[in-house]
């Protein structure tokens, strides 16, 4: 499958490019409205047209992704900063009370409809990019807690995690320096893969007006304002979905990939 | 048996009343009182004080979150402040969106997964199952909200074969069947894809097994072999996401039924939200996480059934 991982490398590289070029360059200037050009059809100047407050949407669409890309970033990355050390946590202490609150609070969050209670989030606390980050970063701990738990345990029993007890290393030190080395490949798939769900998630949340706030361009808000317009200028809708979509796809391809390489196992059954 | 049935009721009466403390203090966080709000800027502060003594605001938090607990557990899921009727009668009343929505969505996401997955394993490595994958991977990758805005330009504004949105009851059933379709499509598709790919996974690894060579052996072609005994073991994993997908399906049509104007639960809880009407967001949530644990539960128990192992477990 090395063509997968090539085409999501390339998907998910040209939607950080688009990002990172996007916050020093854009083609037009999206704070400018221009109603006289509003939903006009793709052209030479404006490569993927307009949108109902004619501005360009090529310009909408990279900004988009930075919001997007920033979003999933941070959500991610709260979800790791929580969830990794709480799964090491677990599977250093299997078996105990500690294992066993972690395992259970990772079970009362999955048993919540992840998507009402982000929305129930933002509703507390104001919608903004930065609680939609919270939102779905919470969602990310339990997933993290179980994987890294997952993959510690059958490392915790190995001949070398016995030799650094004899040697006097406590639980802390044992997980830092010989259980989390041998897991990372393993998080970083699972990063790409929960990096993917959340510009889903907070596409969704932009969506429905809880994510990025005016005038920040975000891909699910672009959306929203195109649907009442749909049969007017399909362009305006189907470009920022198309966004989601090879964004989303590339990242999906990425961490298949990424599996494949770093998994051994994997590698016999596809 | 018996002692696993109880262990695993303990644990979710334990999970609900933890859901339940989690779910009261998160909405009580919900900035806005639903008393000022149901008064308007402009109103007396006499008023506003006699209608939180009325609506029990003034109550402190562990009293309240009592009153509504004890309430629950004998059928009363309290009175709506925006709508003033009973929230367990506005529950009902959406559930008879939701739910079929959700049930026509997972019949939909199972009639497209089941076939998908038998190709795609049964022509393993070759261009049928390339192609069929790179189909579920661009569905996985779908956002349901955006191929309902496409599903409804192609189906509704062009074709116009079918309604856009809205819905008007079940009355009339046959149009009423019509306005879920284009929603519980755009629902199924993205599921279906998830679906499709944990079975070919599921197939392929069972098609290994001593069990399928035997049969081979016996003189099964692989076809018959794969559908007489590979589909029935890799039924289980596709089982677990099936539970999953049915509560995400009850619960994430929340975006759908914005994008369809469909009054089903998740639009109610998204407008209860924005109208400050705690006790609807509350009692709500309640009963889909409730729900959620419940289908968890019910897929457990099948797995008990099934595999002797995991009663021990």
């Amino acid at each position: 499958m090395r063509i997968g991982l090539i085409l999501g490398c390339a998907l998910a590289g040209l939607a950080l490019l688009a990002a990172l070029v996007s916050s020093f360059w854009t083609p037009h200037d999206v704070t400018r409205l221009d109603i006289a050009q509003k939903l006009m059809p793709p052209s030479g100047v404006h490569w993927f047209g307009t949108d109902q407050l004619g501005r360009d949407i090529l310009s909408m669409a990279m900004l988009g992704a930075q919001t997007s890309l920033a979003v999933a970033l941070v959500a991610v990355a709260v979800g790791m900063a929580a969830g990794v050390p709480l799964g090491l946590l677990a599977a250093a202490r299997r078996g105990g009370w500690v294992d066993e609150i972690v395992m259970r609070g990772n079970d009362l969050i999955f048993a919540f409809p992840s998507l009402v209670i982000a929305i129930l989030m933002t509703a507390v606390l104001g919608p903004s990019a930065t609680n939609a980050m919270i939102a779905i970063g919470i969602f990310n701990i339990p997933v993290f807690a179980r994987v890294t738990r997952g993959a510690a345990l059958p490392i915790w029993v190995l001949d070398y995690i016995r030799a650094a007890r004899v040697a006097g290393k406590g639980a802390v030190l044992i997980s830092v320096q010989h259980v989390l080395p041998n897991i990372a490949s393993l998080l970083i798939v699972q990063a790409t893969i929960q990096f993917s769900l959340a510009i889903l998630a907070e596409a969704g949340l932009s969506y429905v007006g809880l994510g990025a706030q005016p005038p920040t361009p975000s891909w699910g808000r672009m959306l929203a304002e195109a649907q009442t317009m749909v049969s007017l200028a399909p362009h305006a809708a189907i470009i920022p979905g198309l966004c989601i979509v090879l964004t989303v796809l590339g990242l999906n391809l990425l961490g298949d990939g990424l599996r494949d390489r770093l998994d051994p196992r994997l590698r016999v059954l596809r | 048996m018996l002692r696993y049935l109880l262990r695993r009721m303990f644990v979710m009466g334990a999970s609900l009343l933890a859901a339940s403390v989690l779910i009261f203090s998160v909405v009580e966080l919900v900035p806005g009182d639903p008393a000022s709000f149901m008064l308007g800027t402009g109103a007396q502060p006499e008023t506003l004080a006699a209608l939180r003594t009325q609506l029990g605001l003034d109550q402190p938090l562990p009293l309240r979150y009592a009153a509504w607990a004890g309430a629950i557990l004998q059928g009363d899921f309290g009175t709506s402040f925006t709508y003033k009727t009973p929230v367990a009668g506005m529950i009902l009343d959406r559930l008879q969106v939701s739910l079929p929505l959700a049930v026509l969505a997972l019949l939909l996401a199972v009639a497209i997964a089941l076939p998908v997955g038998l190709f795609a394993a049964g022509r393993h490595r070759r261009a049928g199952d390339a192609l069929a994958m790179g189909a579920a991977h661009l569905g996985v990758a779908l956002p349901n909200f955006w191929l309902a805005m496409l599903l409804v330009l192609v189906f509704a504004v062009n074709l116009q074969w079918l309604p856009a949105g809205g819905f008007l009851g079940w009355s009339d059933p046959v149009p009423a069947l019509r306005s879920l379709i284009l929603p519980a499509v755009a629902l199924a598709l993205p599921q279906a894809a998830i679906l499709a790919r944990v079975l070919r996974s599921a197939l392929i690894e069972t098609m290994g097994q001593d069990y399928v060579r035997t049969a081979r052996a016996k003189g099964l072609s692989a076809s018959q072999a794969l559908r007489r005994h590979a589909l029935r073991n890799a039924l289980i994993p596709v089982l677990t996401i099936l539970g999953m997908q049915f509560s995400f399906l009850l619960a994430g049509a929340i975006i759908i039924e914005n994008v369809f104007y469909l009054p089903g639960l998740g639009r109610m809880i998204f407008q209860a939200i924005t109208q400050r009407d705690l006790i609807v967001v509350q009692s709500a949530v309640l009963v889909l996480v409730a729900a959620v644990m419940a289908v968890t539960f019910l897929v457990d128990l099948a797995y008990a059934a099934v595999d002797p192992r995991l009663r021990r477990a």
